[in-house]
């Protein structure tokens, strides 16, 4: 078998069996539509009466329902590593690197599930949206241009995850690290605000987080009217390099998890 | 299960090590190493709670660089080509290996495509496998409603149905009743005599040995103690001795201060997930 054919075959077979797991439990998806109803009832609500904000021509609620989905990617995918702590602590981990199996399949395969992860999470944000009446962009091609950023963005929280995983490698450093990053990396970012309104240091910061240019792309595919800080190229190839580089590192640490 | 004879050079052996050395830090779980495995048998890796034998089949099965020397499995070296050892090779770890949150088909059908078994064949072969591991009727049931009997012949069903070589199986029966017991050494028998498959297992408990294996290694502390057929081992320690007289006796008979914190909790966790 030709070896990109494998890698990918063997990654669709990684990737179906998490599908089906999934699919098992939709509880624990739908629980996951919770926190963004209330960021948007809630925290979208107060806020829009705060004048000043410099968001350009859209309601405060347009500006941050992208943040949101944003959010609700990021906060479904950074725990997505608890999941291979477990499959390590049984042994499933270890039947599946003694068979052969190209290790950036097996890191692969599970980022694609967290893209559907993903999906289901923009599914629910956009009911949410049109439940409170924010104005979104439905033409398909911005339509497929949400879905496919959320499924990359996905993908990138998730390997992230997953090379936490792999360092930490027990259930409780896990949640530990896991708790003490999704808030920095929420808050160092253009989710909630515009990066015009943030001090110089937390621009840096804000500006090597991969969920800013996620932000970023949602923003202008998502809602409209909505604007950008960045071109979707850029974005798009800023997530996608990132992807790559994390499935590398990923693959490179997996066989670790094991001994 | 018809044509399931294994193909292999006559001359070769199954497992060759040499000088094969693993260490923690400064601690060594096993130690210049040199093990020969010649094709066909049922080779028995027996030996105290942390006398390295899980450590070893880490590195057999190519989970585990060695710190040093080397090692071939089924004619490749597992530092230079993992992959193709892999390809020839089926692994049931002490830990639970089959994914409760998925049915027996597909626990199986994800073996079968990840080892490559071409997609026309894949549903026969998941079905053979089912069948000869006598799990036919619970195929559809979530694994985690499986006895421990039941998930230990699924994790086999999973560790043959690419007809490896050589099967690694790290305490196959460890928490199972009689009868579960008797139903995985049966399927053992079949798989080695009637396919060919060379078997490589570790184990605590000697009726096991003396029921399936024809020969046996004794590590202690990361070494060589003993290795040859259970008979003579058996005559060398003494008059009637049976295989735990020759484990206490290989093993130092000092098995008290064996093992570790971890291993026991590693022995239990399996046992209570399996039980
Ligand atoms: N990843 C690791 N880090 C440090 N020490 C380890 C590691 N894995 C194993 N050891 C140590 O190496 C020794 C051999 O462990 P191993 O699991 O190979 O023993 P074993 O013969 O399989 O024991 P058991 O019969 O309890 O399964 C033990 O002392 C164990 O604590
Ligand atoms: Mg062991």
């Amino acid at each position: 078998m030709n070896a990109v054919l494998e890698f990918f075959t063997k990654s669709l077979a990684i990737a179906e069996m998490e599908l089906r797991k999934l699919l098992r439990d939709p509880m624990e998806l739908l629980s996951r539509a919770v926190q963004p109803v209330l960021w948007l009832a809630i925290f979208g609500q107060v806020f829009s009466r705060v004048r000043g904000i410099p968001i350009g021509n859209v309601s405060y609620l347009s500006f941050m329902t992208p943040g949101i989905l944003a959010q609700s990617v990021l906060f479904t995918a950074i725990f997505y590593g608890i999941a291979v702590i477990w499959e390590r602590d049984l042994g499933i981990i270890h039947k599946l690197l003694a068979s052969p199996t190209p290790r950036g399949a097996l890191v692969f395969g599970k980022a694609i599930a967290a893209g559907f992860r993903g999906l289901v999470q923009a599914v629910i944000i956009y009911l949410i949206a049109l439940a409170m009446h924010i104005s979104l962009r439905t033409d398909p091609i911005a339509v497929i241009g949400v879905l496919a950023a959320v499924v990359l963005g996905s993908a990138v929280f998730s390997t992230f995850s997953l090379i936490i995983a792999c360092i930490v490698k027990t259930r409780e450093r896990f949640m530990g690290i896991g708790q003490v990053l999704t808030m920095p990396l929420f808050f160092a970012s253009n989710a909630i605000y515009p990066l015009s309104l943030m001090p110089d240091w937390l621009k840096v910061v804000a500006n090597v987080n991969p969920l800013t240019y996620l932000v970023d792309a949602l923003r202008m595919l998502m809602i409209d009217g909505g604007q950008g800080a960045h071109s979707l190229l850029m974005n798009f190839t800023v997530l996608g390099v990132v992807f790559i580089v994390f499935v590398f590192i990923a693959a490179k640490l997996y066989p670790t998890l094991v001994g | 299960m018809a044509a399931v004879t294994v193909q292999h050079g006559a001359h070769e052996l199954a497992i060759e090590t040499s000088h094969l050395t693993r260490r923690f830090g400064d601690f060594t779980a096993i130690d210049q190493l040199n093990l020969s495995v010649p094709y066909g048998g049922i080779f028995g890796l027996l030996g105290p709670n942390g006398a390295g034998k899980s450590t070893l089949i880490k590195m057999l099965t190519t989970l585990m660089k060695p710190s040093e020397g080397s090692a071939r499995v089924a004619g490749f070296d597992i530092v230079q080509a993992p992959g193709e050892v892999r390809k020839r090779i089926g692994y049931v770890p002490q830990l639970l290996s089959a994914d409760g949150a998925l049915t027996g088909v597909e626990n199986l059908m994800l073996s079968a495509k990840l080892y490559g078994i071409p997609g026309a064949e894949q549903k026969q072969r998941v079905d053979e496998a089912l069948h000869y591991m006598g799990l036919s009727d619970s195929a559809r049931q979530l694994v985690k409603r499986y006895s421990g009997g039941m998930i230990r012949r699924l994790e086999l069903a999973q560790a043959m149905i690419h007809r490896p070589a050589i099967l690694f199986l790290d305490e196959p029966t460890i928490g199972l009743d009689p009868v579960a017991c008797q139903s995985v050494w049966d399927r053992l028998k079949a798989l080695n005599k009637e396919h060919g498959m060379t078997i490589l297992m570790t184990s605590h408990f000697m009726d096991e040995v003396d029921e399936l294996c024809d020969t046996v290694a004794i590590l202690h502390q990361g070494r060589l103690a003993a290795s040859d057929t259970p008979e003579q081992l058996k005559d060398a320690v003494g008059d009637e001795a049976t295989m735990t007289d020759v484990f206490a006796y290989f093993s130092g008979g000092n098995l008290d201060r064996e093992g570790s914190y971890r291993d026991v909790g590693q022995t239990r966790m399996t046992a209570k997930r399996l039980g």
